[in-house]
């Protein structure tokens, strides 16, 4: 094994090659209002199917009134992550049964795979470019509640939008640490495999339902009146 | 004699129906693809940087693939080497055997085809299981995928559920395409949920963080490895760059130039196994870096472009060959015109020599790909070497070449000679039955105009200087 590494990278190191500059990164800037940020997002998701609503504080209210109309049976939640005590507190008697998802994979696999209608997750931010949400999956909120079940609700705060994938890596400096697992999740599970034609809900969830909040509070307006170059 | 390439596209051009669906596809993807970079100008930038990301990578590979593996390796995965087909194999057999496993869920991975993975494995009473849709409809037909992003694109719907109902008799029969895709989901479930090894490609690995990056639309690379116990990723050498910020315009260009997407559903960043607190994900993640021919490919300052490649399969869905002979007419892997220089190189040109010729020349795939990768000049390149090493092993031109070429320079040699043979050919253009050998056992052969465009241009005002 050894062997191969070395004579391998004995090979390359023997090619001549000149020196390259740096590439410059990005191409991409866009100077959208924090509106417009929200609503390409909003537009994004939409375009492939992803049930987008906006809402206020009595979110998990009408959260459990949508999913009982779907016959969704329950949600299952991490109850330790940035929303879980929100969800649990606001969460009506009659609504779909909340699950708490805080045990190893190990001990929950079969009521995951077979037995859950939905899975909850908050995310870490938004794309608007692409109509893409952003998740690092946690202890909290590990990497299968958002994969399994068959529909995902993620709610995502209207000033975590940002423009770029690119912006948001750098803001948030993530080439410094790198979660286990990060994912850009645009849209619900689909495959154009059989003649090019869009089907939904493959292996993923079937539906996305995206919960946006707080797109009027004026406050973490980062984005309005801020022009920038467009190179 | 006709060579073994020659019978399979003519097979392949005999087939109608697959012809039919292959169009169909190319076609669509074609028009994703162009509604999806609608500013000409900002898609030219960004080829220049897809481009020269991906030199500054070749350009540090030896570096950078150090680097990934250290990050790799502090990150918590293992990294293993391999020369070639058979140490790749024998790689992954031996991890599934340490952990006893019989089955393995696969994401789709072109470079598994490349060691022929799924023939091994089965060999060894492995059961490889594709979970992506169109490899699956590959596996089920014992086929080999005909697209490097649309495995089944030479399959229609009905194709596709006569296949299922054979497979899966106990599941109603039907043609439409949410049905059958239904019935994959169903099928594949319990596999998901039972199969204690996962193996993957990588799109990109970034050096940086040790990252791997996975795209994929159908949530079956996502679930391949994260919910298996061990995750084996399988990746070429050349696909590391050296930041993660490089990831923004690469997969830009990507899911852009595959299919009209502005992205994946999914994009997959991996950087580890689960840590101690974590409550689910892999426990192992092993990460194979496959050389096989690369290398050597790399050496060659010039032909080193063609590691470039980002698989985003753009010049095959632009391709008039491939259009027409589809994947399986070119009888490798990598099919279309990144295969026709690609599998030259990695097979050799006395193998694969052929597949240089496999093009007209149009320029349509240097035109489309992301990361300009200039594949008529790399066609045209593969076949000069490959004549001069006609001529090394059977000397000079045959008698009759020699003669042509002598006569074409003669009557090339000044504007004179040049106007009175072209006149004297389009006046005798009735007599023409014209035969031109292979040329013509498949197509129409060629009319000759009335009037040579050099009158006509003459006619229409043109000046000869
Ligand atoms: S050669 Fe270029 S166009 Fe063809 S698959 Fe590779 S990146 Fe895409």
């Amino acid at each position: 094994m050894t062997d191969a590494r070395d004579s391998i990278l004995a090979r390359l190191r023997a090619a001549r090659v000149d020196s390259r500059p740096e590439p410059s990164v990005p191409v991409r800037r866009f100077s959208w209002s924090r509106r417009e940020t929200v609503e390409r997002f909003r537009i994004g998701l939409e375009s492939v199917r992803a049930q987008v609503h906006r809402v206020d504080d009595d979110w998990p209210r009408m959260l459990a009134t949508r999913l009982r109309e779907s016959k969704v049976k329950n949600l299952r939640y991490g109850p330790d992550g940035p929303l879980g005590e929100e969800l649990r507190a606001g969460w009506p008697t009659d609504g779909p049964e909340l699950i708490a998802h805080d045990q190893p994979i190990e001990a929950c696999r079969e009521a995951l795979f077979t037995n859950t209608d939905a899975g909850f997750t908050s995310c870490l931010g938004g794309i608007a470019e692409t109509g893409s949400l952003v998740l690092w999956p946690s202890r909290a909120e590990p990497r299968l509640l958002s994969l399994v079940p068959p529909v995902h609700v993620v709610l995502i705060e209207a000033d975590r939008i940002v423009p770029t994938l690119h912006a948001m890596m750098s803001e948030q400096r993530w080439s410094e640490s790198m979660p286990t697992n990060a994912l850009l999740i645009s849209g619900p599970s689909k495959s154009a495999d059989i003649e090019q034609t869009l089907a939904y809900g493959v292996h993923g969830p079937e539906k996305l339902i995206v919960l946006i909040r707080g797109e009027d509070r004026p406050t973490g307006d980062r984005f309005a009146g801020q022009p920038e170059a467009i190179d | 004699m006709r060579s073994e390439f020659r019978l399979r596209a003519e097979r392949s051009l005999a087939s109608q129906r697959a012809r039919g669906n292959i169009r169909r596809a190319m076609d669509g993807l074609i028009l994703k693809r162009r509604a999806a970079f609608p500013d000409l100008d900002e898609l030219e930038r960004l080829r220049d940087q897809g481009q020269a990301i991906r030199d500054q990578a070749l350009a540090n590979l030896p570096e950078l693939l150090e680097r990934l593996e250290r990050r790799c390796a502090t990150n918590g995965m293992h990294v293993h080497w391999a020369e070639d087909a058979a140490e790749a194999n024998r790689l992954i057999l031996d991890i599934i055997r340490r952990h006893g496993g019989h089955a393995v869920l696969k994401g789709k991975s072109m470079v598994s085809e490349e060691i022929g993975l799924n023939a091994f494995l089965a060999g060894h009473d492995i059961e490889p299981i594709e979970t992506d849709l169109g490899e699956l409809i590959i596996q089920l037909a014992r086929e080999h995928p005909s697209h490097i992003v649309a495995p089944a694109v030479h399959k229609d719907r009905r194709e596709v559920a006569e296949l299922f109902a054979r497979h899966f008799p106990e599941e109603p029969y039907g043609e439409d395409i949410e049905h059958l895709t239904a019935l994959a989901r169903r099928m594949m479930r319990e596999r998901f949920r039972a199969t204690r090894i996962g193996l993957s490609g990588v799109n990109f690995a970034v050096a940086e963080t040790g990252t791997l990056c996975l795209v994929e639309n159908e949530g079956n690379g996502r679930l391949s490895t994260t919910a298996p116990d061990v995750h084996i990723a399988i990746t070429g050498i050349e696909k590391v760059i050296a930041r993660l910020e490089d990831l923004a315009p690469l997969l830009t260009l990507l899911t852009r130039s595959a299919t009209g997407q502005p992205i994946t559903t999914y994009v997959n960043l991996i950087s580890g196994p689960r840590k101690p607190n974590e409550l689910d994900g892999p426990h192992e993640v092993h990460l194979i870096l496959l050389d096989n021919g690369r290398s050597r490919i790399h050496a060659d300052p010039e032909l080193r472009a063609t590691l470039r490649c980002i698989r985003c399969g753009a010049c095959m869905n632009h391709c008039p060959v491939y259009h027409r002979i589809g994947g399986h007419g070119y009888g490798t892997v990598y099919p279309g015109p990144i295969g026709a220089i690609l599998e030259p190189q990695l097979q050799g040109l006395e193998r694969q020599g052929e597949l240089a010729q496999a093009s007209t020349l149009c320029g349509a795939c240097g035109e489309v790909c992301p990361v300009r990768i200039p594949i008529p000049d790399l066609l045209n390149r593969l076949r000069f070497e490959q004549a001069q090493g006609r001529a090394l092993r059977h000397g000079r031109r045959s008698g009759r070449e020699r003669f042509l070429w002598r006569l074409w320079s003669l009557i090339h040699a000044s504007p004179a000679s040049y106007r009175r043979i072209s006149g004297f050919v389009t006046r005798l253009r009735i007599l023409a039955r014209i035969r031109l050998g292979p040329w013509t056992r498949t197509r129409a052969a060629p009319r000759i105009a009335a009037r040579s465009l050099h009158v006509l241009a003459q006619r229409e005002g043109f000046r000869d200087d």
